[in-house]
């Protein structure tokens, strides 16, 4: 290769060598999501130490109370600490949301990689069962579901995983299916390689982006079913702290206590912004080029 | 001779229509002997590529081959499953892919993408392997490859991407390298520089190569024999130097017409009239007939075998018509 060549291609090299770890700082949803996201995950690990009262504590001699010193964001009903309960509220809905995500992600994904990449009967009996679980209503089916097999978490994950999974299973799919007539599929093929070893070596991959930007938002998703379903009475179970509970104990006293109900609200929606935005930003720094 | 290392014998692949079947590999037969390169050429749609897919079985979803035996080192790979054929490819025939950015897994450093069949075909262990890759780097001229090793294939240019294809094609020590046209989509000094590189290689290694290209001038440079492709048949095959100077089928003449030679000063530039024909309903008797200068009325009736003339082989009845007109007026210098 002649000088100017090399010259050339070191410039292409050090202009290319920049990928995730030199760009995240650049791209602004991505440092936004992670800001707010990482606020709230450190609030609710830090919980014990950014609170001064158990959530869970009931104190009826000082209920409804506005904004003290004490209490900073006042008191519910029964006299429990608003803040406490906010902090506490994140601890359990945001760790019920992420496990509930992660179950669907992988079955999903192996599901979608696998009958993508095989197509025939396989493909054929997955789309059955996606059409049948699309064909509801995503609250309809969870709501449904929980209230046949009993509310509490556990049970939150399982419905969540037997709606959720279709849709990472046709995301991956989908990709499988462009994918796999990419040259370097045959060129594995042509090196005598392993239907195992295309499939996680070289297929997942490449596919994996759109699952893992997909699970960010619908982690926003899970959080509002789990909201929605504590809200009915069907979630977490109380005295654990909740902010679909938080939203509907605090109902009965909306003319004259507002804030009882907004304030998890506007966690909610903090929470989903956050989630938003870091889904943008994976979205742009995993594209590939 | 001994045993050729690969022997085509009238390969048909076909794919189903919906009325009826089409016949994109329809007849085709050639040899590849030890350390040889073969080149075959022919226009898009001539079924070279097919023909060279179905060798290592990797045929699109929806063809199949419907006759003629493909045999390896004296073994039909088209019977008997896909385990035997599986265990051939990359250890015994591997392929070299056209477009360099699409035949490297964007996602994985190349480095690795060569150590892999090292590290799962031959069980070189983790360090043999990189081992390899970077003396495989090193053989194919990739400077730096230690460096190189942890790049992505988009942080590398389009030679570089090609030469780690031909690196990795050469990973488990193959016998047979199998090209689909490696050089289209590389500007013409690049092209050049893997041309050389892999005419080095089969010198150096004794590696055979299948060459498939509609570039004449490319095949002149790299292999010692050509089989030309047209509608799906082999129409002639032979040494390049007897191909070039005395063609015996009107095709390989008009082929050979319509390359621009600086050194053979033409007035014009012909090309071949008409078009290839549709492979679902070929024309009866010779496929070439339609748009042949020398036909004649019996080109029309029955289909035409290969006939062999010495170590040369034709499928045009009257080639001697053709050997003349080429006497007559020259079509390559200096080959």
């Amino acid at each position: 290769m002649s000088i100017a060549a090399e010259v050339v291609t070191e410039a292409v090299i050090a202009e290319h060598r920049h990928g995730f770890r030199r760009r995240w700082y650049r791209t602004p949803s991505f440092v936004g999501g992670v800001s707010i996201l990482g606020t709230m995950v450190l609030l609710a690990v830090l919980a014990p130490l950014v609170t001064r009262h158990d959530p869970t504590s009931q104190d009826l001699l000082h209920t409804l109370q506005g904004p003290t010193s004490s209490h900073w964001l006042g008191t519910d009903d029964l006299g429990r600490d608003v803040w406490s309960r906010l902090v506490y509220g994140a601890r359990t809905d945001l760790r019920v949301a992420f496990l509930a995500v992660l179950f669907p992600f992988v079955i999903g994904t192996l599901v979608g990689l696998v009958s993508g990449f095989y197509g025939g009967w396989i493909d054929t009996v997955t789309n059955w069962l996606v059409n049948i679980v699309v064909a509801f209503p995503f609250y309809v089916l969870i709501i449904a579901l929980v209230f046949a097999l009993g509310s509490g978490t556990r049970n939150i994950y399982i419905a969540i995983t037997i709606v959720g999974w279709v849709s990472y299973a046709r995301i991956v799919r989908g990709e499988v299916i462009v994918a796999k007539r990419r040259e370097y599929v045959l060129a594995a093929r042509s090196a005598g390689l392993s239907d195992a070893r295309i499939l996680f070596r070289h297929l997942l991959p490449n596919v994996i982006t759109q699952a893992i930007v997909f699970a960010m938002s619908d982690i926003v998703l899970d959080i509002l079913a789990i909201v929605t379903l504590g809200y009915l009475g069907l979630g977490v179970q109380p005295p654990t702290a909740d902010w679909g509970k938080m939203i509907a104990d605090g109902q009965t006293f909306l003319t004259t206590h507002w804030e009882l109900s907004t304030l998890p609200g506007i966690a909610v929606v903090i929470t989903a912004l956050g989630l938003s935005l870091l889904a943008d930003g994976l979205a742009d720094l995993l594209r590939p080029e | 001779m001994s045993t050729p290392l690969l022997r085509v014998t009238d390969l048909q692949v076909e794919f189903p229509l919906a009325h009826g079947v089409l016949r994109a590999v329809d007849g085709a037969s050639f040899d590849v002997q030890e350390g040889e390169a073969l080149g075959i050429v022919g226009e898009s749609g001539s079924g070279k590529t097919m023909a060279l897919r179905a060798i290592v079985g990797l045929l699109p979803r929806a063809a199949r081959i419907a006759g003629g035996t493909v045999e390896i080192d004296g073994v039909d790979v088209t019977r008997g499953g896909g385990a035997k054929l599986r265990e051939l490819r990359g250890r015994t025939v591997s392929m070299v892919f056209q477009e360099p950015m699409t035949a490297l897994n964007p996602v994985m450093r190349v480095g690795d993408q060569i150590a892999e069949a090292p590290l799962v075909r031959l069980g070189a262990g983790r360090r043999g392997a990189r081992d390899r890759a970077l003396e495989l780097m090193r053989l194919v001229g990739i400077a730096d490859p230690s460096r190189r090793y942890e790049a992505y294939p988009h942080e590398l240019s389009g030679g570089m991407r090609q030469r780690v294809v031909i690196a990795i094609a050469l990973s488990a020590d193959p016998k047979l390298i199998l090209c689909d046209e490696p050089t289209t989509a590389l500007d013409v000094t690049i092209q050049d520089q893997i041309l050389k590189l892999l005419a080095a290689l089969q010198a150096d290694l004794g590696v055979s190569i299948v060459f498939v290209s509609h570039d004449l001038a490319v095949i002149a440079q790299t292999c010692q024999r050509i089989a030309v492709m047209y509608a799906g048949q082999v129409v002639e095959t032979g040494t390049v130097a007897e191909v070039f100077r005395e063609p015996r089928h009107p095709y390989t003449l008009a082929l050979l017409r319509s390359v621009p030679d600086f050194d053979l000063v033409r007035n014009h530039l012909s090309s071949i009239p008409g078009s290839p024909p549709d492979l679902a309903s070929p024309p009866q008797g010779c496929r070439f007939h339609p748009r042949c200068s020398f036909v004649r009325p019996d080109c029309t009736q029955a289909p035409i075998p290969l006939i062999a003339l010495g170590s040369r082989e034709t499928r045009c009845l009257h080639h001697e018509d053709c050997a003349a007109a080429a006497r007559a007026e020259p079509v390559v210098t200096g080959v």
